[in-house]
């Protein structure tokens, strides 16, 4: 692991949070999905809007040059003429407003005194407008963890985007219901100085978003971005990390990213490579060398009347491939880039070959007709030749920025913590104001009338769980951060299940079925509920709850089909007493001679019959009272 | 200093930026309430709170700030003027039909400066084809600055002019004009249009935008691509209107310039055809004719009758409606009315008197239904047959707004003494595809 402090890491967050609003943001549909609607598609297209300079934004430039169809699909019961941008908003609704400022005055921020709505550019379809409606509600704030104050930039409430849910060749596919959605961001100055401390702010802020219990729960309603960067390095914005615990990872890889191209940056400058070599290189048709390729992917676009392009990247010999860790390449950002820009497969370097069917022979050649010296690297792109041209430009652009080290970006996270190149970092020059809607003035009586309304901490809420429920402090914030306390409150009042095997099963069994690679999403509260029905009653035993979990999450059937499968239900008490007493007849003089060794030979004859069927404390008592009662009748 | 500098803002906050010297667009530090705020200040939105200015902050964001006795306001460096470079010629290609774009108001491409959320309209060609460069493919473009009117406040002189433009144009041999047109009264100069240039040898194409153009959804950009061609390439020569056929981007439909109504208040589809389907359609790049009866591009009957008369008046009728209106209305002047009755035709019959006397004095009464959809038709009961033996005339399925505007144009083009007989007569005779003498069923399609 790093030293952090010594490598100078800064991150700052920002936490995305979806409201648990009745109606969306800027129109009356509800925000909670309705099943069952007619639903319409309805295709677009978006345009950049150019800037005074007749020039757009490089983000907005790039989302446009990827322009395709935009094809949405509109659930009538959740959108309107709003999201569908066929009407101008509504007003901005209140409510979520007052959720905004209450977590403001939780995060100790100063509500602004007017709020302006903006529309923040993006063009990539996620908008109908190609617009995103933003606005600052308030200024500075702080939270404290541990000994450290960390404090906060703004407090702002957006609109949620569409949901993507198809991309084509030359069509794009949104779902519209979420759009439209109140989303709360929360962001911290960039001061968190290891990844185990942005862990511990993304768990505080989440706690006060909580507290206003008007937030909503669930896979896709919580997104975190990163603001990461190092001593040397450039502030690079990392989008959509989905699970807290992925944030320690996403650091841990960033730095290691940072730096791995800081040092890339000093060995260019050691080896004397200049801008003007990388810019000054011609693009060279290599195509004939690879007439008779093996290689599939190089066969498959000349087939298809492609073209082989290479560009010679002086100096850069060995330092493609590198790796300090996996996915962690210069290669990897130069073909992540193109790979975005231009929608190009087909690209390989002289680092990585020969490979891939790319033989020995092809490689020498491809090093004699681009006349490229031992320390030089060679990149090859393969596709039709307008978009090769392109992605050999991307490359160029790319080897350049090697040799200011890390560029200025914005990356998006993958499942295992590594992350890939997404689009530049957007300028603040996107962003203006929203002249549907009027200004909103936050009066100050306002204000005070919400200080003497604040909800109670979750602090307060963990209190409550450990005297209420008798739970451990710690089981009880564990409820708290697993966001399962509503959950957990209704199944004990509604089922009387032990309070203590609910929280835990919530908490700590979901967690480790997860670990266990067990897909969760098919366990229903339903499901819970009946099985713990079935716990109370005493027809199931506790012991049954893994078991009959994962056969849930795996099948997916109801809670008494599995039990039955499986064969868990649990015998009748007097059938379990009978199997005792007549153990016990057989077992007698053992029990005589030495009682406590016949009890554990016995409990274990008796656990191997019943485990999981009958709660073990349960045999244990009964074979004690049949032992005691066998033994007042040979008295 | 002047006023427009400090755009929104009154009072003593107007004061107190004139005593700091601080214009719109400015940087400036505030502070106010404890807090200090760096940023640029912004226009204020005319109807918003007057006791707050707006800042932009440096991420982007604007906020407003209230201002109090012991508020500051202090000048950090002057703004700078939003700037918008001239976007360079882009490269033509040769023998394409010429096309002219005429506007007169609404903006249907912008640039936006974002620094101050300032919008500046493309008014010239060359503006205009570097925001649309499809264009260039379509025609070759010639621009035309005529109005910059909001269509709420055009009026019949600005009917006159267009008509006198558009003919210029015609004279010159172009092959298809194109009129940008804010799209509240779109319908209204479409028909007036349609009387003052009937039977033109050219299309000639109103079109507009639901969504304004500083937006990167704006339609404003398909519908105009969609008019250019028209203009460039339809084989007819007829006066219409090209805007969305539905919420989808891909189709296009081209209307009968008097058949037209705009029917929502704000979705890209508010433009139907009532009583008739769209001429043509506009889809893939390509232009799809549907109606058979038209006048042909290059026809040699151009009329060209740029007149109008505002002496008409249009009435909606409603439940308990008295008819002084009418009386009142005729005294002042009004040589006219297009009642929009009930039904198949019908008004409360205390109206019969009163209508009786008004035609006896020479004023023309036509009936037109706020039904929009469908004919009148005054023969099937008997308040129908007697507002008709009281003088007033069917006006067919004619739609109130065409037929207000096709009276304002027979006023204009009959002396001033004719004959209620010949105005009648010319307000029942089909000049611009007006009245269709069959009535089809809804399809399903507009
Ligand atoms: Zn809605």
């Amino acid at each position: 692991m790093e030293d952090y402090s010594k490598v100078g890491l800064k991150v700052g967050l920002e936490i995305h949070r979806q409201l648990n609003t009745k109606k969306k943001l800027f129109c009356d549909c509800p925000t909670e999905a309705v099943e069952g609607a007619e639903s319409i598609t309805f295709m677009r297209r978006l345009r950049e809007v150019q800037s005074e300079l007749g020039m757009v934004d490089a983000a907005a430039m790039f989302e446009s040059r990827k322009r395709k169809t935009i094809i949405y699909h509109a659930d009538l019961k959740n959108v309107c003429l709003v999201e569908m941008d066929e009407e101008p908003p509504h007003n901005l609704n209140p409510e979520a407003l007052e959720v905004a400022l209450t977590v403001a005055l939780l995060l100790d921020s100063k509500p602004v005194d007017e709020v302006h709505v903006m529309r923040k550019i993006v063009i990539d379809g996620s908008n109908t407008t190609g617009f995103q409606r933003t606005c600052v509600v308030a200024i500075g704030g702080q939270i404290k963890i541990k000994n450290k104050i960390i404090p906060i930039q703004a407090i702002t409430l957006e609109e949620d985007a569409a949901r993507i849910i198809e991309v084509r060749k030359d069509e794009v596919h949104y779902d519209l219901s979420r759009l439209g959605i109140p989303l709360i961001e929360v962001s911290t100055e960039p001061v968190i100085e290891s990844p185990e401390e942005a862990i511990e702010v993304a768990y505080a802020i989440g706690r006060i978003l909580r507290a206003t219990g008007k937030v909503k729960r669930g896979i896709g309603t919580v997104r975190q971005d990163l603001n990461i960067s190092i001593r040397g390095g450039a502030p690079v914005e990392i989008k959509g990390v989905q699970e807290l615990e992925l944030i320690q990872k996403v650091v841990e890889n960033e730095v290691k990213r940072q730096m791995h191209l800081l040092w890339i940056k000093e060995e260019l400058l050691k080896r004397g490579v200049k801008k003007e070599d990388i810019w000054g290189a011609k693009p060279v048709d290599v195509t004939s060398i690879f007439s008779k390729t093996s290689s599939r992917v190089i066969k498959r676009q000349i087939e298809a009347g492609g073209v082989v392009y290479a560009i010679v990247l002086k100096g850069f010999a060995g330092l493609l491939a590198l790796h300090p860790s996996p996915g962690i390449r210069l290669g990897a950002e130069i073909a992540g880039r193109v790979k975005v820009w231009s929608e190009v497969e087909g690209i390989f370097h002289t680092d990585e070959l020969p490979n891939y069917g790319i033989t020995v022979e092809e490689v020498k050649v491809l090093r004699d007709v681009t006349h490229a010296g031992e320390s030089d690297a060679v990149v090859i792109v393969a596709a039709e030749e307008g978009k090769a041209l392109d992605a050999i430009n991307v490359i160029k652009e790319r080897a350049v920025e090697a040799l200011d080290g890390v560029p200025e970006e914005t990356r998006a996270a993958r499942p295992d913590g590594t992350t890939v190149y997404m689009r530049p970092r957007p300028g603040s020059a996107r962003m203006y104001p929203e002249t549907d809607i009027p200004p909103i003035v936050i009066s100050q009586d306002y204000i005070e009338s919400l200080k003497a309304r604040l909800p109670p901490t979750l602090d307060t809420t963990a209190q409550q769980l450990v005297e209420r429920y008798g739970l451990s402090k710690q089981l009880a914030n564990d409820l708290i951060d697993s966001e399962v306390v509503e959950d957990f409150e209704d199944i004990v009042s509604k089922t009387g299940a032990p309070p203590t095997l609910v929280a835990s099963t919530l908490t700590e069994l979901l967690r480790s079925l997860r670990r266990d690679g067990i897909n969760i999403e098919k366990i229903t509260k339903a499901h819970m509920m009946r099985f713990f029905e079935l716990v109370s009653c005493g027809k199931v035993a506790k012991e049954a709850v893994r078991d009959v979990l994962t056969a849930v999450a795996q099948k997916g059937q109801n809670v008494e089909q599995i039990i039955e499968e499986l064969r868990l239900w649990s015998p009748p008490t007097s059938e379990v007493e009978d199997k005792i007493k007549t153990l016990v007849k057989e077992h007698k003089q053992e029990i005589l001679n030495d009682e406590r060794k016949a009890v554990a030979k016995l409990m274990g004859k008796l656990m191997k019959d019943y485990r999981g069927r009958v709660n073990g404390a349960l045999i244990n008592s009964m074979l004690l009272k049949a032992i005691q009662e066998l033994k007042s009748d040979t008295l | 200093m002047n006023a427009s500098e400090l755009h929104g803002y009154s009072g003593i906050i107007k004061e107190l930026l004139e005593r700091e010297n601080v214009s719109v667009g400015d940087e400036v530090e505030v502070v106010s309430n404890g807090r200090r705020y760096r940023g640029i200040l912004m226009v204020r939105y005319e109807l918003a709170d007057p006791k707050h200015i707006t800042l932009k902050l440096p991420n982007g964001y604007n906020i407003g700030i209230r201002v109090t006795e012991s508020t500051t306001i202090s000048k950090i460096s002057a703004g700078v003027k939003p700037t918008f470079v001239r976007l360079p010629k882009p490269q033509t290609v040769s023998d394409l039909p010429n096309v002219v774009i005429i506007s007169t108001g609404g903006t249907i491409a912008s640039r936006v400066e974002y620094r101050t959320g300032a919008v500046r309209p493309a008014l010239d060609a060359n503006d205009l084809l570097a925001i649309i460069p499809e264009l260039v493919e379509i025609a070759n473009i010639n621009t035309e600055a005529l109005y910059n009117v909001f269509s709420e406040n055009v009026r019949i002189q600005h009917w006159i002019g267009m008509a006198e433009a558009i003919d210029r144009f015609i004279r010159k041999s172009i092959d298809g004009v194109v009129l940008t047109h804010g799209t509240d009264t779109m319908g209204y100069t479409a028909a007036a249009l349609s009387f003052a240039l009937q039977r033109p040898p050219i299309p000639i194409v109103l079109v507009g935008a639901q969504r304004s153009s500083d937006r990167p959804s704006s339609d404003a950009a398909t519908n105009l691509i969609a008019a250019v061609a028209t203009a460039a390439r339809a084989p007819f020569g007829e006066v219409v209107v090209a805007m969305h056929k539905w919420h989808s981007d891909d189709v296009i439909a081209i209307h009968r310039g008097t058949r037209v109504i705009k029917l929502h208040t704000s979705s890209r589809d508010a433009f139907r055809s009532v009583n008739s389907q769209p001429i043509a359609y506009y889809q893939h790049g390509e232009l799809k004719i549907v109606a058979n009866d038209l006048n042909p591009r290059g026809s040699s009957e151009y009329i060209y009758k740029p007149k109008f008369d505002e002496r008409a008046f249009l009435i909606k009728f409603f439940p308990s409606m008295k008819p002084d209106i009418l009386t009142i209305l005729a005294e002042k002047g009004t040589k006219g009315f297009i009642i929009e009755g009930t039904g198949l035709g019908h008004v409360s019959s205390d109206w019969v008197p009163v209508i009786r006397e008004l035609t006896k004095d020479g004023i023309f009464i036509g009936m037109t239904s706020q039904c929009k959809f469908g004919r009148v038709n005054m023969n099937v009961y008997d308040s129908g047959r007697d507002l008709q033996k009281a003088g007033v005339v069917p006006l067919d399925d004619m739609l109130s707004e065409v037929a207000l505007v096709k009276l304002m144009w027979t006023f204009g083009n009959l002396a001033d003494g004719a004959e209620l007989d010949e105005v009648k007569k010319l307000m029942l005779t089909n000049i611009a595809g007006e009245i269709y003498s069959r009535s089809l069923p809804n399809t399903g399609s507009w």
